[in-house]
């Protein structure tokens, strides 16, 4: 019980926040300068999600190994590699730097 | 609103399994990690396995994991919450491009997750919900079996760290917002805005207020490329 609570307590929330749109807003549009930030939400959250995840609490979590890793992925992709490769050329690059570090 | 056919939304869907499928595999990565880490806490295997199968959020689940070890358990759920509540913005974008009443809304709105949000965008402020539920489906099973496997192998952080594992997740958000970007000027600028604050705040706040903030990148983005705002500001 001492899990299950809090379990429930925060599964509840993450519906409840997912939901919270149509629940507050019904079927009313929103005005025209909502839209457009909006229409922006998608690379903001994106580039928050990303710095967020490479600095994490206080910047304590920044890796320089996992940022080249990264960077390796996006020089990739931007070369048109497939999404997928340049992934697997990110982690590779990162996992053979900390072979030869170790 | 014109009428879209079931083969259009059937198309969307299925396309949408097909562009989740990569973010799908970063989120099985993680949920590896997730599971391991529920093990090693003690929090058996039922707990892990609903959490992931009913929550599916790997930023609330790992908040609540790490901080309910460590503070009470309302502070634990609060934390775990405040880290959720981009939701709420993603949940207002979204609302216009949802059907039927309030309620079927809401339960349509229940497949948003940060990728598929990515993907269901069509640049003009409209989602393509058939493609948002499609783009969720590889990710909630591979969460839910990357939490399983996680639990029963528990994989050591080491190992996990040493195969560069850590590296999936960002990487998997920066192909997205590669592709993002790409649409307009005005979604770069919001893009370099929403990263600047959040790496400002990552010194001041937790990751959760962090990323919440970020969002008014979107907000002095869309004010920055207003052209009947420029053109007033020229004149002047």
């Amino acid at each position: 019980m001492r899990l299950w609570l809090p379990v429930v307590a925060v599964t509840v929330a993450t519906w409840m926040m997912k939901g919270s749109g149509p629940l507050a807003l019904g079927d009313r549009q929103l005005p025209p300068t909502a839209v457009k930030v909006s229409a922006l939400m998608a690379p903001v959250l994106l580039a928050g999600l990303i710095t967020v995840d490479l600095g994490g609490a206080r910047w304590t979590d920044l890796n320089w190994q996992q940022v080249v890793g990264v960077g390796v992925a996006g020089v990739a992709r931007t070369l048109k590699a497939p999404m997928l490769l340049a992934v697997v050329f990110g982690i590779a690059s990162t996992a053979l730097i900390r072979l030869f570090l170790a | 609103m014109a009428a879209v056919s079931g083969g259009d939304q059937r198309e969307a869907f299925v396309d949408g399994v097909r562009q989740g499928a990569g973010p799908g595999a970063a989120i099985f990565v993680l949920a590896l990690a997730y599971g391991a880490a529920a093990s090693v806490a003690g929090w058996g295997l039922a707990v892990p396995l609903v959490f992931s199968a009913l929550g599916f959020s790997g930023s609330a689940q790992f908040t609540l994991l790490t901080t309910l070890s460590s503070g009470t358990a309302v502070a634990a759920v609060t934390a775990a919450v405040l880290i959720n509540a981009r939701y709420v913005v993603m949940s207002v974008a979204l609302n216009d491009s949802l059907q039927g009443g309030r309620v079927h809304r809401a339960v349509q709105a229940q497949a948003l997750a940060d990728a598929s949000f990515v993907v269901a965008h069509r640049g003009d402020g409209r989602f393509d919900i058939p493609r948002l539920i499609g783009a969720s489906v590889p990710q909630w099973l591979c969460w839910v079996t990357g939490t399983a496997v996680g639990l029963l192998a528990a994989p050591s952080a080491h190992l996990l760290n040493a195969v560069g594992a850590d590296v999936t997740f960002p990487a998997f958000f920066l192909m997205l917002a590669l592709d993002e970007v790409r649409k307009s000027r005005r979604a770069i600028v919001a893009a370099l805005l929403g990263a600047a604050i959040a790496a400002a705040l990552l010194f001041v706040t937790t990751p959760g207020n962090a990323l919440l903030g970020a969002t008014a990148g979107a907000l002095i983005g869309a004010i920055h490329g207003n052209p009947e705002r420029n053109r007033r500001g020229e004149q002047s």
